[in-house]
């Protein structure tokens, strides 16, 4: 690689950088301890990664930065105001509520995505008024229609309603019902439910192949069961039981377990191919990675590192979730759908050429980025354990565009480890600005009004230079202008 | 007869009808649950001038190609810099205007010179700002074609929030402006009864029995409405709206087609500028800080109702849009409170509408686009 094309990557990733560095300037200048930044932002990040990556879909597939996920956001305010009424709590509570989120937000997604078929290249202008629109309707529901036209019934329905029997207050209150819900769950709950799914799993594939006639690779699944059943059975051990029994993982136990399972996956898979099965197995990847694992492990013995790793505590269920929705992002990109929605994102006319359906697979996005907003929403708002009725979904869709674009994600492209980056980046500086404002200028205020800033000025430069790059090449006397927004070309 | 009728239906929009039968019907209400009809009519002229000038200035940027110009608030940011300056130097107060009002005036009406002065003062000083903060806009929007409609928005948010920072910073000194007890920056909503307060509305105003006509206002739209459509008229008029219709054509017929948009921005900025002033005297307040957050939209809403597309609006356009949309907000919220007290069920109603022709107005010149 040569200087220059590692200047140009240093510099395509300049929205990044330029955060991190405010980011730094804010901690530093906040003069806060780093382990209360810390705290603050792993908290803020298990809320909000899961909503971040919901928008990761629509991006592959060329259909620009999702601002409908806000109508998922209503989808699960509507089921969380449902399930609160009627008296549902703890995870049970929570499980159904997202059952119930689930219909509408694919409904409402596929209903979104009809629309953004009919204003194709317009979707993110579309998006953000449709936001809008749909926040008339919400409003409307929770308005008059709630106690109004429907009557509520359920155990809640008098602390959540109006006094006078029609419409809903300002504000719902989560605790005693889902605050936590997923929070909470103890590890031994997941491990347990880990192992039944596991066996279930394996037995339904068996059956099914029977059913099918199709011949069993009883070898295999005797291993899966046995294994899992290994590893429930550790539960078991009095020690590992005590320590399954929490629902919080140290940082530091997280960060030592990535390591080592880092180090065992690329280290024993290299040499369970090249020493094993004796294939020509690329090295310099994987010994990299361990490479890389074994310098984080060494941080971890920093003084200054390890304050933070031991002071901060993960929530076990939600990080899960949001480990999965990364893996299944990844995974699906892998599947049929997924590629061909990245034809689709590559080109619509090439796609239709090729005889996909562009239309349906552009809606098959938006109905799977809906529904995951929706879940995301909920894991929002059970952390936060109360909410705004009327306001909590307002800004959902602006704040998880801007910390997709500040982890260096564009209009086109997007990974699931930018929505990562991006979230930890973005709510540093939320959580650091007002302080820094207020050590700085003396006025909160400053640092409040200069985040809201940077969550929109970071949109609009993402939009803009989109725009920008996306301009046909001066030069040409004849140069062709671009057919307006959401117009055919003459 | 009915193919007549199914014709003027599509050309209109189903949208449209169905606001104009909206309309119809809470007049119809108003009328029949025995509201004061007058006065309600008098409120919607009132708000009509008020908002009119702010819808104008959609026209400009339609016209030359830019499209539906959300961005709207870098224009109003620089007309309520120069209402707070007006403010700041105590304009309306001056003894020399005030002694030559009550010479020329009378007693009675005499501050009015004076605040004539304030309000122009700040529409000349807004305006200059505007078209500053319009050209470097349209440079912006040159460089974007084909996506302005998503850049404008955000670019509006965005200016909004930067001046928020602004606005807690500038060195204003008048106890009019800044929070009193030594508190930190601008007001969020400043009182213009010491400067310029209705001036417009009360100017040469008159009643028709129940309806009270702000004459001076409404003038002043449509002093505004008659100098855009002369200058589409006049030969650089043409030259843009050629440029916006079909800029290859106009390209080579010998039209600067960037220099046309730049124009055309620059022209939709100021005219915001101006607006946001007509607006807050009218209302007699100034709303700083996240204030005008929504106006963009407002504003957009109002042509799309009145018959524009993002490719071609006109004054008739601003005029009947403007009053239509108004119209119902302002008929919508004593009906709404007659049903459901205390509600804010206009609010619902303006969220519904406005962003409903929007969207209409997108998914009729969309589909099939663009790579």
């Amino acid at each position: 690689m040569n200087k220059k094309t590692i200047l140009d990557r240093v510099f395509q990733q300049k929205v990044t950088l330029l955060f991190v560095l405010l980011c730094l300037g804010g901690i530093l200048a906040s003069g806060q301890p780093v382990t209360f930044v810390a705290g603050e932002l792993f908290t803020r990040a298990a809320r909000n990664s899961f909503l971040v990556l919901s928008l990761i879909i629509p991006v592959v597939t060329g259909m620009g930065l999702n601002f409908g996920i806000v109508i998922g956001a209503m989808a699960a305010q509507v089921a969380l105001f449902l399930t609160t009424c009627w008296g549902f709590g703890g995870i049970g509570g929570f499980l159904l509520t997202a059952l119930l989120t689930t219909p509408l937000a694919a409904l409402l997604g596929w209903l979104v995505g009809k629309l953004f078929n009919r204003i194709k290249g317009s979707e993110m202008i579309g998006g953000l008024v449709l936001g809008y629109f749909a926040d008339g309707f919400y409003q409307l529901l929770f308005l008059f229609v709630f106690g109004g036209v429907i009557p509520m019934g359920g155990p809640n329905a008098g602390r959540l309603l109006l006094s006078t029997g029609v419409g809903v207050k300002n504000t719902i209150d989560l605790t005693g019902t889902v605050k936590y819900a997923l929070d909470t769950v103890p590890m031994l709950a997941i491990a347990e439910a880990a192992f039944y799914l596991t066996a279930a799993g394996a037995a339904l594939s068996a059956i099914l192949k029977l059913w099918k006639r199709q011949p069993v690779d009883w070898k295999k699944t005797g291993a899966v069961l046995a294994g899992a059943a290994a590893l429930y059975a550790l539960t078991f051990l009095p020690a590992a039981e005590r320590f399954l029994r929490a629902d919080r993982l140290l940082l530091l136990w997280a960060v030592e377990g990535a390591v080592l399972t880092v180090l065992l996956w690329q280290g024993g898979g290299l040499a369970w191919r090249r020493l094993v099965r004796k294939e020509p197995a690329g090295w310099r990847r994987p010994l990299a990675l361990c490479a890389a694992a074994l310098a984080v492990y060494a941080a971890t013995y920093l003084p200054a590192v390890y304050e933070v790793l031991v002071h901060v505590r993960l929530p076990v269920m939600t990080w899960l979730c949001i480990g999965a929705l990364c893996l299944f992002n990844r995974a699906l990109m892998n599947t049929r759908l997924g590629q061909n929605m990245r034809t689709v994102g590559r080109s619509r006319v090439a796609a239709g050429a090729a005889g996909l359906d562009v239309d349906r697979i552009r809606v098959t996005a938006m109905v799977i980025s809906t529904v995951l907003a929706g879940w995301g929403q909920l894991i929002f708002l059970q952390n936060v354990g109360t909410f705004s009725t009327y306001g909590a979904h307002t800004q959902v869709g602006q704040f998880a565009i801007a910390a997709l674009l500040v982890g260096g994600a564009s209009v086109r492209r997007a990974a699931s480890g930018q929505a990562i980056l991006g979230v930890l980046l973005f709510h540093t500086l939320f959580i650091v600005a007002p302080l820094a404002g207020r050590e700085l200028f003396g006025n909160a205020m400053i640092g409040e009004y200069f985040r809201v800033f940077v969550s929109f000025g970071v949109i609009a430069l993402a939009l803009a230079m989109h725009a920008w790059e996306k301009r046909p090449r001066p030069g040409a006397e004849g140069e062709e202008t671009p057919a307006r927004e959401g117009e055919a070309p003459a | 007869m009915g193919e007549k009728a199914k014709g003027a239906l599509r050309r209109a929009g189903l949208p449209r009808v169905i606001i104009l039968g909206f309309f119809l019907l809470l007049l119809a209400a108003a009328g029949a649950l025995g509201m004061d009809l007058g006065q309600l009519l008098g409120d919607m002229l009132r708000r009509w001038g008020m908002y009119g000038v702010l819808a104008l200035a959609m026209v400009p940027a339609v016209q030359c190609g830019i499209g539906l110009n959300f961005g709207i608030s870098l224009g109003i940011v620089g007309g309520l810099l120069g209402g707070l300056a007006v403010i700041e130097l105590e304009v309306a107060k001056s003894p020399a205007l005030l002694a030559a009002g009550a010479r020329l005036l009378g007693e009675e009406k005499g501050p009015l010179l004076a605040q004539w002065a304030a309000v122009l003062a700040a529409i000349l000083m807004g305006a200059a700002l505007a078209a500053g903060i319009g050209w470097l806009y349209g440079l912006l929007l040159n460089r974007v074609k084909g996506s302005e409609m998503t850049v404008t928005t955000y670019v509006g948010f965005s200016i909004i929030a930067f001046m928020n920072i602004v606005w807690t910073v500038l060195p204003f000194q008048s106890g009019e402006l800044i929070f009193p007890n030594a508190g930190q920056g601008m007001r969020n909503t400043i009182s213009l009864a010491s400067s310029f307060s209705q001036v417009m509305n009360r100017t040469l105003a008159f009643s028709i029995g129940p309806v009270a006509v702000p004459t001076g206002l409404l003038l002043f739209f449509f002093l505004c409405c008659l100098l855009v459509w002369l200058f589409l008229r006049s030969r650089t008029g043409a030259a843009m709206g050629a440029a916006g219709q079909n800029p290859a054509f106009a390209r080579a017929s010998g039209i600067r087609v960037g220099r046309m948009r730049l124009l055309g921005t620059t022209l939709s900025t100021v005219l915001a500028a101006v607006g946001i002033l007509v607006y807050a005297q009218g209302y007699g307040f100034m709303q700083l800080y996240n204030g005008p957050m929504q106006m963009g939209f407002t504003s957009v809403a109002a042509v799309l109702i009145g018959g524009a597309t993002p490719r071609r609006a006109g004054i008739s356009h601003v005029l009947i849009g403007t009053f239509l949309f108004q119209g119902i907000l302002t008929l919508g919220l004593p009906v709404a409170n007659l049903f459901i007290p205390g509600s804010n069920l206009s609010e619902v109603m303006r969220l519904i509408i406005s962003n409903g022709i929007i969207l209409y107005a997108l998914t009729q010149t969309g589909g099939g686009g663009r790579e």
